[in-house]
């Protein structure tokens, strides 16, 4: 980590270092859902225009086209919104790609509750609940645009199919270029004694304010970044969170099925400190500005950091 | 008959099955026939009207119409097939047989835990499948896939996809059929296994007979922009002459709908929809023993 204050869209990463993929590969085609534009993805379309195969409005013909494209040799990238991919092509994906196990990247975009005023049919907070389910495919939350490229780069060279989780608006850059991404890896981003905080995504550089405003008020954090959310990097986990007094998960995802229940699942397996799982509830979201969402679901780092201090107090 | 010869030709170079006659090629559909239903016999489980409708589509293709390899069933420029209607796994493991991909031995193991041949096809377990599925609807929109990697890495193959008719009720079908048109696949050929019926179907008060169905089926895989062929599914001459014709068409996929019968050539299956997947007695056995004896 460093202190840069720059900012960048996992989404428009993603774009820019698939076409510098492309260049090298060719090999690579996008099996784009008509949400291309809002993924990162004009440059590509022309610069590459006979490898941006446009599916249209079809997102269930969009996974078995990709699938075919895999199956002969091509390293097919999917493209269209986290809540159609996982919502809507479920079946498709669990019978032609995770039961095949082709390499197809599934490229949900717009993941998350900041996804742009579009509110509860277009937001999915139940995305990796819903393909973390699914054995044989691999579950990725950048948390910003240098580990979206590293993460992308080690999607493309997975030997199973994969689902690559994008943002829409601008999040911190924490990580550098020397950043060592591999998909199945928990990074310890901050040692503590008192609590081990657990994040994902995009959440992750809102965690890390939580673990220094928790550490001015005097409670030790400990801030593990879990990119992968399957394979989960158990002995990281695990190793992380024992002997803690409280154990934190805080993700841009229902509490239910994400982070929160894969730590959950580690923890009733080994030693148990209490959890606390930060996240939606278990509801579907209203449309809003950014602002006014983080506040009206209680995810703002000040907030987060009441709650975690409430839990650990009333002990 | 020419096409035909010269397509066994290519067969024989690539270490296919050969075939002299029509005639053997009725002995051969007649003798898948049999593996299906002591497949399904052997296992006590299994659907038997599909797998009955599609065998001699199947029969065609495997032994005559795809460029495959038994020695090499991962040849990369083999043609490509598709059973959409996966549950007719018992008719496509059979037909692997008939060609040696897979041991006629091996269909004794049809459905049993371990087995390469499981309810519904897996392209990692069984040699010469070369697509999973069992979920009815996706089978078009991978073929599509595979037709378009075809044209883009400017590979030979050709791909087949073979559909049931109660299957084309799944809207995915007429996504991967906009997408095959609007890409010009003219290197993808859709069968579908048109026996009328299905598990459950209609209220058959209220349903049109087939033969009214059936034009309805043509004008809208036409409406979609591909070219379609109506043939006996059981003519053998005929399915030949559907593929060779589909060969000769540019720009667009090909769809032949092969009027078929659901429970082929055992007398007391035929049209009978109970046999979907009923399970097959002993006395059963022994009346389609007599009625398959070659």
């Amino acid at each position: 980590m460093n202190g840069t204050v720059q900012a960048e869209a996992t989404r428009d990463a993603f774009g820019a270092e698939l076409l510098d993929c492309a260049k090298a590969d060719p090999s690579i085609v996008v099996v784009d859902a008509d949400l291309g534009n809002a993924i990162g993805l004009v440059q590509f379309r022309s610069t590459f225009p006979a490898r941006y195969i446009q599916v249209g409005i079809a997102e269930q013909n969009a996974v078995g086209v990709a699938a075919g494209l895999a199956a002969c040799g091509f390293r097919p990238v999917l493209t269209s919104f986290a809540a159609f991919v996982a919502c809507r092509c479920l079946d498709q994906i669990r019978v032609s790609v995770a039961q095949t196990g082709l390499p197809v990247v599934l490229l949900g975009g717009h993941s998350g509750l900041l996804a742009g005023r579009l509110g509860k049919t277009h937001v999915t907070m139940e995305d990796l609940s819903i393909l973390r389910s699914l054995p044989g495919l691999a579950c990725v939350a950048p948390a910003d645009g240098v580990e979206m490229r590293k993460a992308l780069r080690a999607c493309l060279a997975y030997p199973g199919p994969t689902y690559l989780r994008a943002t829409r608006d601008a999040t911190p850059t924490i990580f550098t270029s020397d950043h060592e991404f591999a998909i199945g890896r928990a990074y310890m981003l901050r040692e503590g004694a008192d609590i081990c905080l657990l994040s994902s995504g995009t959440m992750t550089p809102r965690a890390a304010q939580v673990a220094t405003l928790l550490s001015d008020l005097g409670y030790s954090t400990a801030l593990v970044h879990v990119p992968t959310l399957k394979p989960l990097d158990i002995q990281t986990v695990a190793t992380a969170t024992r002997g803690k007094r409280l154990v934190v998960t805080y993700e841009d995802h229902s509490i239910l099925g994400g982070l929160g229940s894969a730590v959950a699942e580690v923890l009733f397996e080994g030693d148990r400190p209490p959890l606390l799982r930060i996240g939606t509830e278990d509801t579907y979201i209203d449309s809003g500005k950014n602002d006014d969402l983080l506040e009206f679901y209680r995810l703002e780092p000040e907030v987060v950091t009441g709650r975690i201090v409430n839990a650990l107090e009333t002990q | 008959m020419t096409v035909f010869c010269q397509q066994y030709r290519e067969c024989r170079e690539l270490g296919g099955v050969d075939f002299v006659s029509f005639s053997e090629f009725e002995a051969v559909s007649r003798r898948v026939r049999r593996l299906v239903v002591d497949t399904v016999y052997g296992a006590g489980a299994g659907h038997i009207g599909g797998p009955l409708s599609a065998v001699d589509i199947l029969t065609v293709l495997y032994h005559h119409e795809m460029r495959i390899s038994v020695s090499d069933p991962e040849w990369p420029d083999r043609d490509r097939f598709i059973l959409s209607k996966g549950h007719s796994s018992p008719a496509l493991y059979s037909v692997l047989a008939s060609c040696g991909f897979i041991p006629e031995e091996e269909l004794w193991t049809f459905d049993e835990v371990g087995s390469r041949l499981q309810a519904h096809p897996d392209m990692h377990k069984t040699p010469g499948v070369d697509m999973s599925t069992g979920s009815l609807g996706q089978g078009l929109s991978a073929g599509a896939g595979m037709a378009l990697a075809a044209k883009l890495a400017s590979q030979p193959f050709r791909v087949y996809v073979l559909l049931g008719d109660g299957e084309c009720q799944e809207g995915q079908v007429w996504e991967a059929a906009m997408f095959a048109q609007r890409f010009a696949l003219d290197n993808l050929v859709a069968v579908v296994d048109w026996n009328g019926l299905q598990q459950v179907g209609w209220d058959l008060s209220d349903q049109p007979s087939r033969e009214d169905t059936l034009p309805t089926a043509v004008e809208k895989w036409r409406a979609f922009g591909w070219h379609t062929a109506v043939v006996d599914g059981h003519d053998i001459g005929a399915l030949v002459n559907a593929f060779d014709a589909a060969r000769k068409v540019t720009g667009q996929p090909c769809v032949i709908l092969a009027t078929t019968t659901k429970g082929k050539g055992i007398s007391f299956m035929e049209n009978d929809n109970a046999w979907h997947s009923r399970i097959i007695t002993e006395d059963d056995y022994a009346a389609i023993c007599a009625e398959l004896a070659p």
